[in-house]
Order: structure tokens, then C-alpha cells, then sequence
């Protein structure tokens, strides 16, 4: 009887633990049955290098929109990213205990908070700001950049201070030994050692901005053209799905998923390096 | 005087992977006395006290040869009954594992695991298992506060009250003093000398003086062999073995 | 030579101390923004009546309640499974393939944006399943986002636990299935909830996802069937459409202010539960 009751619990945790892989499942099987036959019907070449955005008059083309990702992701890695790393080895390296005790919380906080205070702080504050001083809309792919910048900080920050942190102390101790100083150990020693982490670190980040979208939404402009410079407003995937599905419906629903259906693949690919950079470690 | 052994090992080997920690070993363990097997570190002391009750099943990779009866009965044969053997045979770790909850609770734990619900059995269990190893007086008014706020040697005691409230037959103690002031271990060395009478008790004492003190018998054990046994008092004045004498007399690490 | 590696320490240290003190004064000046704006909305009517007027005017009391079940649902559905799969991963099996499918599984999951969240639990739990635009499809939705956050603070958690209190389990006479709810959960207890608290936040942050899938309802929800408007969704509602910045300042502070309260109250949370277990 007992026996048999430990059998069971054992297949009964396995179950439960497969329900990770059945959702994942589940939500590729469900978005790729709606949105495959709308591509299929455009044409997949015509689909991702469309240029032209009309539900109305059945045109789906999301090119300007991939265009406007990739760049809005681009500009939060170039602002965000060295601004992360400096963070992770101010926490890892500088930081004195108790800066450090106040500092951790407040990237945890950072995180914490809505995406779409986010997008609203930047409405008020980097909109104006950028319309002002450097002229355009205002609402731009730096507008966008800046918020997502902002936004993949406490994904970077984290992942590259425990992977700096997981350093053997004698790596450290061993280069300061030979008078380097501290900074010359972290950029010649700590970094090249945490590098993979450091990269899979990046990789999550954009994978978080690429995803993002009710903070975006609210200061890229939105609109379907390809933009000439960073200060052009753009539309993503993200806020492609996020505007339009209130009111879409029929084939122009099933495009959105199919918009879906990009985003999803270009994050596990993303997901999967990742990944596979630090199974490597 | 003869005594009746309550547990018998027989041939028994034991391997972590390639490496043999157990070579051959044959020891008879009375009934109602106290076992103390004693000597230098990695001797494959603790490897034994594991292996009688069979917590050493935990470990990947291990594997034994020859026999443990325990009144006549293998324990290895295959229709053994794991928890009902570790009922029957309670262990001690050296270091004091109070888990993270009341008093009561640590103590509670065996018989509620075995199927005890009733409050009143509970508590007359538990306040038996406290009384039997000297705890009670102690924390009787505070059964319910975190059993993480006793101190060491009250925590070591308390982890004898959880093994005792199994109503165990044989109790093992694994360097049980090891962490513990003076004035605990003599305590706990108290309670162990009365407990005695009901149990039978195989300690690995940390130190020699701690098995010349409380054992009817000791057995020296070195490199997974087994040296040399016998009644506390002869060992310990007339040892046989160079190997003893030379561990008792303080010649080895 | 010398000197240049000095000069470079200080620029660089400089650059990194500038780096830091940059994000401390954006997070501050965002929150501080917020709640200078906002708290003076925070009356007591404006938290007990529901929206009128589209938001204009009136209160967020359906958005609060709305808010406290899509979370329920999803923190009462996920906790279990979240648990149970770390369960396996530590307890029941060993590295190989198994585990590795449900990593990778579960890691995926963390990465998916929510708005493909919201795109999966519109079709699926609201047309699919026919559950409409409801707490029940928005839980659920979430249920499923917040699922590997509470499955890696668990593992995490379990994995901390001193192997010799599973080994004190199995001397007191534990089945597998005894020494793990009996000795190893109670000690993995303030990891597990700092896996739940930190998903609490999730939720009620959360926007794209629950606005696909439990709706924008300005009523009192009267089921788990009803459709809902968060507290995250009628802020963005309120911003972006300009219906009302002061209702938007207001319910955004009090956004803000529940999340300082999680990630405060799960601090002091673990700490008592600390000095309590151990």
C-alpha cells in the first residue's frame, strides 16, 4: 500500500511537472492555428517584408513594424546595456554594504514596477524632452529606446552580478597580487571570465524589450512607415497586437497572431541562445 | 555473564563506488548495553552506524555484502519494511537538526508520521520522550515557541526526545557531543546511561575518554576493519592489538 | 605607464559610481513623480465608489476588487503547480533529459511576452474554452505567466534545504512523500513565498496580457465570469486616452504604493518567518 502510494506520487509530480512543456505547447499550437492560414494566404515573403499595413484593404505586410522593433531594441541595448554593466560592478565590486543593501532592493523595485507607469512617466517627462531639444514629434524610437532602456536594466543588472559574483575569489585576489589595479583586474580578469553570462545577460534583456509593449505603446507614435531617423515615431510587433486587437476581428485578428507568430519565434530563439550560453558555462 | 544481542553483523562490506569503507566486518551488539565504536576519522564508523538502519540507501552509488540481523532478521532482505526498520532503529546526527518548527512539533514528528493524530497520545508521547532525555523541566512551559531558540545541548536532547518517541529498539548516536559544551555532554552522557536500560545503544563518541566513560563494551574499528572488541574496562587497560594501544595512548593522529 | 593605469581606475570608477546614482535618481524621481501627484487623490471615496463617467469622475473600487482576483485566481492555480514541479525537479528525479525538457519549458515560459500571453489566453480560455472576457480567462492567463517565477524561487528553495534534515525525515520512519511535506517544505516555506509575493506584483502590474483576456469593464465584477478592468489596465485606459489625469495619477500611486508594500512586506515577511524557523 505504501509502496504503492510512493509509485504514485512520483507519476502524479511528473505530471504537474510536465505541465510546463504542455503549456508551452498549448500556446504555440493555439497561436500558430490562428495565424498560419492568414500567412499562408499572403505569402510568408510577403508577410514579414510587406511594406504596406491595411487591414482594411486586406494589405499585411509587417516589415516597417519589424523595422521598428529591432531598432527600438537596438537603441534600449546601446543606452541601456553599458549602463547595466556599470550597475552590476558597482554592486559586485564598489559598492560599499550598505549602499549595496539600499542599491539591490531598488533594481528589484525597478522591476517591479508597471510597464505602463513607465510608459506614462515617459509621455510626460522624455516626450516633451526630445520634442523640445532635438525637435521632431517627440514620440520617436528614442523616446522608446530610453523607456526600454530604463526597463531592461534590472534584467541585466541581476543576471550579470551573479555571474560576476560566481567568480572564484583567487581570480581576484591573484591579479591584485601583481598590482593591478581594481579596475584593470575587472576589465582584463572579471569581465573576459564572466563573459558568457554577461552575453546571456544581453540576450535576455532584449528579449524583455523586444516583448515589451504597454510601456511603448504610449510614446513610439505608432505609425506604419519605416523611420528615417531615431527620431521618427514607429510601430512595433508588440504594439501592433496590443492597439489593434480591441477591435480586430476576422483576418484582420488572425494577421495580429500572425504578428504574434513572429514575435514568439524571434524570443525563443532568443530564449533558446541564452539558454544554450549558459548551459555551455 | 552472556548477553543476549539484539543486533548481529555478519561479513559485512561496504563500497562507495570502487572504494571499500567496510572490509569484512563481524559484530555482535548486546542488548540493552551501550556500543561504543570508536576510532580515527574515516574509519567507516559513521558508514556503519548508516548502514543499521539503512540511511545509507539514500547515497547514489553504494553497495554492501554479508548481513545485519536485527533480532535474527536481515535487514537487507528484500521484504524488509524501510520505515518500520528506522522506527525500530532511531539515529542521532552529530550535529543538532532541530527542523524549523515548535518543540512540540520536532518531537511529534515520528509518531505523527507513523499514523498518530489524537492531541492527547501526541502529547503523552512527547512529554514521555522529553522526560526520558532530561529535557522536560526545561521547556515544558514552552513547547510551542521554535525549537531553533534552545541551545545546542538542549537542541541535541531534543533531537534524542524526537528519536525516542519512535519507541525505537536500537538507538544510534553518531558523534552526538561533538558540537556540544562540556556540561551538555555530561547530560546527555546521564540521560544516555539510564536510557540504557530500555534501548540499545551504539554511540561513535568523539572522543576515547566519552567511550571509557558510558560503554559496556567498545570495538575499534580503523581503516573500514574492525581491530579489536570486547568489555570496555579489558580493552581499555589490556588492549590486544598494537593498533589500539597505540590509538589509546594517543601514538596516532 | 603607471599613471595611465591609475587615471583609467579613477575615470572608470567615476563612470561606474555616475551609472549607479543615474538609475537611483530615475527610479526615485518616477515613484516620487507618482506619489507626489497622486496620493492627494487617495480619499476615501475615491477608493470605495466605483468609476463613473468612463473614469472621469468617481472612484476604482470595481478595478481594485477586479485586481485582488484576476491575482487570486492566478496565484491559487500556479502556487500548486509551481510547487509541485520543483518538488520533482529536486526531489524526484536526477539531471537528464526529463529535467532538462522542463527547464527549457519553463524558462521559455519566462521569456514569452505577455503580450503573447494575451494573444494565447484571448483565444484559447476566452473563445476556446468559451470563458468570455472574464477574472477566470485573466487569472488563468496569468496563472500561466507567473508560473515559472514560483517553480525557480521554489527550486531554489528547496534545493537550500540541508540535505541531513531530509536525512533526520527518513530516520524518523518517513516515506519519500512524508519527509518531503513533513521536513522539507516547512524549511523551504520563506523562499516558496517570496516566489508567490514577487508574482502578486506581477499581476497586479501586469496590462497587455489581462486587457486581452479579462477585458476592460468599468462594473463591479459579480463572478469569476464577469469581465474585469485591473487597476493597471483602467490607469492605462485613463492615461493614454486622456479621460482623467488626476484618476490616473490617483490609481497609478496606488499601484505604486502596493508595490512598495509587496516587495517591503515580503522582506519583513521572510524575516519573521526566519527568526521564527531557524
Amino acid at each position: 500500500m505504501k509502496g504503492f502510494k510512493e509509485k504514485l506520487s512520483k507519476h502524479v509530480f511528473l505530471l504537474i511537472a510536465l505541465s510546463t512543456l504542455s503549456v508551452l505547447a498549448l500556446i504555440t499550437v493555439f497561436i500558430f492555428i490562428k495565424g498560419v492560414p492568414i500567412i499562408a494566404e499572403v505569402g510568408i515573403i510577403n508577410f514579414v517584408f510587406g511594406m504596406k499595413w491595411a487591414p482594411s484593404q486586406g494589405a499585411y505586410g509587417i516589415f516597417p513594424m519589424i523595422v521598428g522593433s529591432v531598432s527600438v531594441t537596438l537603441g534600449a541595448a546601446i543606452l541601456g546595456v553599458p549602463i547595466a554593466i556599470c550597475c552590476s560592478i558597482f554592486l559586485a565590486e564598489f559598492a560599499p554594504a550598505k549602499l549595496r543593501n539600499i542599491f539591490r532592493p531598488s533594481i528589484q523595485l525597478l522591476a517591479a514596477i508597471p510597464s505602463v507607469v513607465y510608459g506614462f512617466w515617459g509621455v510626460l517627462f522624455v516626450v516633451p524632452m526630445i520634442r523640445n531639444y532635438l525637435g521632431g514629434p517627440g514620440l520617436s524610437i528614442l523616446a522608446g529606446s530610453i523607456i526600454l532602456g530604463i526597463m531592461i536594466l534590472p534584467t541585466i543588472i541581476s543576471i550579470t552580478e551573479v555571474s560576476l559574483l560566481a567568480l572564484p575569489r583567487h581570480y581576484k585576489d591573484g591579479a591584485l597580487a601583481l598590482g593591478l589595479t581594481h579596475w584593470q583586474t575587472i576589465r582584463s580578469l572579471l569581465l573576459p571570465a564572466a563573459n558568457s553570462g554577461i552575453v546571456a545577460a544581453i540576450i535576455l534583456g532584449l528579449g524583455r524589450a523586444i516583448g515589451e509593449t504597454m510601456a511603448v505603446i504610449m510614446v513610439l507614435g505608432n505609425a506604419v512607415a519605416l523611420p528615417e531617423s531615431v527620431l521618427d515615431p514607429v510601430r512595433t510587433l508588440t504594439t501592433n497586437i496590443g492597439i489593434e486587437m480591441g477591435y480586430a476581428s476576422g483576418e484582420h485578428q488572425q494577421a495580429l497572431f500572425a504578428t504574434g507568430i513572429v514575435l514568439f519565434v524571434i524570443i525563443m530563439i532568443l530564449n533558446a541562445t541564452a539558454q544554450y550560453i549558459t548551459r555551455k558555462r | 555473564m552472556i548477553q543476549k544481542s539484539k543486533m548481529e553483523i555478519k561479513e559485512l562490506s561496504f563500497y562507495y563506488q570502487q572504494k571499500q569503507v567496510i572490509k569484512g566486518l563481524n559484530l555482535e551488539i548486546p542488548e540493552n548495553r551501550i556500543l561504543a565504536v570508536f576510532g580515527p576519522a574515516n574509519s567507516g564508523i559513521t558508514t556503519l552506524l548508516r548502514t543499521l538502519n539503512r540511511l545509507s540507501d539514500l547515497i547514489v552509488g553504494v553497495r554492501q555484502e554479508g548481513e545485519i540481523l536485527l533480532d535474527g532478521k536481515n535487514i537487507f532482505d528484500p521484504d524488509i519494511n524501510m520505515t518500520e526498520l528506522r522506527r525500530r532503529v532511531g539515529m542521532v546526527f552529530d550535529v543538532p537538526t532541530s527542523l524549523p518548527m515548535s518543540i512540540f512539533d520536532n518531537v511529534a514528528l515520528g509518531p505523527r508520521m507513523g499514523g498518530m493524530k489524537a492531541k492527547r497520545d501526541l502529547a503523552e508521547k512527547v512529554e514521555k520522550a522529553l522526560r526520558m532525555s532530561a529535557l522536560w523541566d526545561e521547556v515544558k512551559d514552552r513547547l510551542n515557541t521554535p525549537a531553533a531558540r534552545l541551545s545546542g545541548g538542549q537542541q541535541q536532547r531534543l533531537c534524542i526526545a524526537r528519536v525516542l518517541a519512535l519507541e525505537p529498539e536500537v538507538i544510534l548516536l553518531d558523534r552526538p557531543c561533538s558540537a556540544l559544551d562540556p556540561i551538555s555532554t555530561a547530560k546527555i552522557e546521564e540521560s544516555l546511561m539510564q536510557l540504557k536500560e530500555q534501548y540499545t545503544i551504539i554511540i561513535a563518541p568523539h572522543t576515547v575518554q566519552q567511550a571509557g566513560r558510558i560503554a559496556d563494551r567498545v570495538a575499534f574499528m580503523l581503516m573500514g576493519d574492525l581491530i579489536e572488541q570486547g568489555y570496555t574496562k579489558e580493552v581499555f587497560a589490556f588492549p590486544k592489538d598494537n593498533r589500539t594501544n597505540d590509538y589509546l595512548t594517543g601514538r596516532f593522529g | 605607464m603607471k599613471i595611465n593605469a591609475r587615471a583609467s581606475q579613477k575615470i572608470a570608477k567615476f563612470l561606474i559610481w555616475t551609472a549607479a546614482l543615474l538609475v537611483i535618481v530615475v527610479l526615485f524621481s518616477i515613484i516620487i513623480h507618482i506619489l507626489v501627484k497622486g496620493i492627494p487623490m487617495l480619499r476615501w471615496q475615491f477608493l470605495t465608489d466605483i468609476p463613473r463617467d468612463m473614469g472621469r469622475s468617481g472612484g476604482i473600487a470595481s478595478s481594485i476588487v477586479g485586481t485582488l482576483f484576476v491575482t487570486a485566481v492566478a496565484v491559487i492555480v500556479a502556487t500548486p503547480f509551481g510547487i509541485g514541479t520543483a518538488i520533482y525537479l529536486t526531489e524526484y528525479t536526477r539531471e537528464g533529459r526529463v529535467t532538462r525538457i522542463i527547464r527549457f519549458s519553463a524558462e521559455s515560459l519566462a521569456g514569452i511576452p505577455s503580450i503573447v500571453y494575451g494573444l494565447f489566453g484571448f483565444i484559447f480560455f476566452v473563445i476556446y474554452l468559451g470563458m468570455g472576457w472574464s477574472i477566470l480567462s485573466g487569472g488563468l492567463t496569468m496563472a500561466i505567466m507567473i508560473l515559472p517565477t514560483i517553480i525557480r524561487t521554489s527550486e531554489e528553495a528547496i534545493r537550500t534545504v540541508p540535505q541531513l534534515y531530509r536525512e533526520v525525515g527518513f530516520s524518523l520512519g518517513a516515506t519519500k512523500w512524508q519527509a518531503i511535506i513533513r521536513t522539507v517544505l516547512p524549511s523551504a516555506i520563506p523562499g516558496i513565498v517570496n516566489g508567490v509575493i514577487l508574482s502578486i506584483g506581477r499581476c497586479v502590474a501586469e496590462t497587455a496580457a489581462v486587457i486581452l483576456t479579462a477585458g476592460s469593464a468599468l462594473r463591479m465584477p459579480a463572478s469569476l465570469l464577469s469581465p474585469t478592468r485591473t487597476m493597471a489596465v483602467h490607469f492605462y485606459i485613463l492615461a493614454r486616452e486622456g479621460i482623467s489625469m488626476d484618476n490616473a495619477y490617483g490609481t497609478a500611486a496606488l499601484l505604486i504604493i502596493l508595490i512598495l508594500l509587496i516587495n517591503v512586506g515580503f522582506n519583513m515577511l521572510v524575516n519573521r518567518f526566519i527568526a521564527k524557523g531557524r
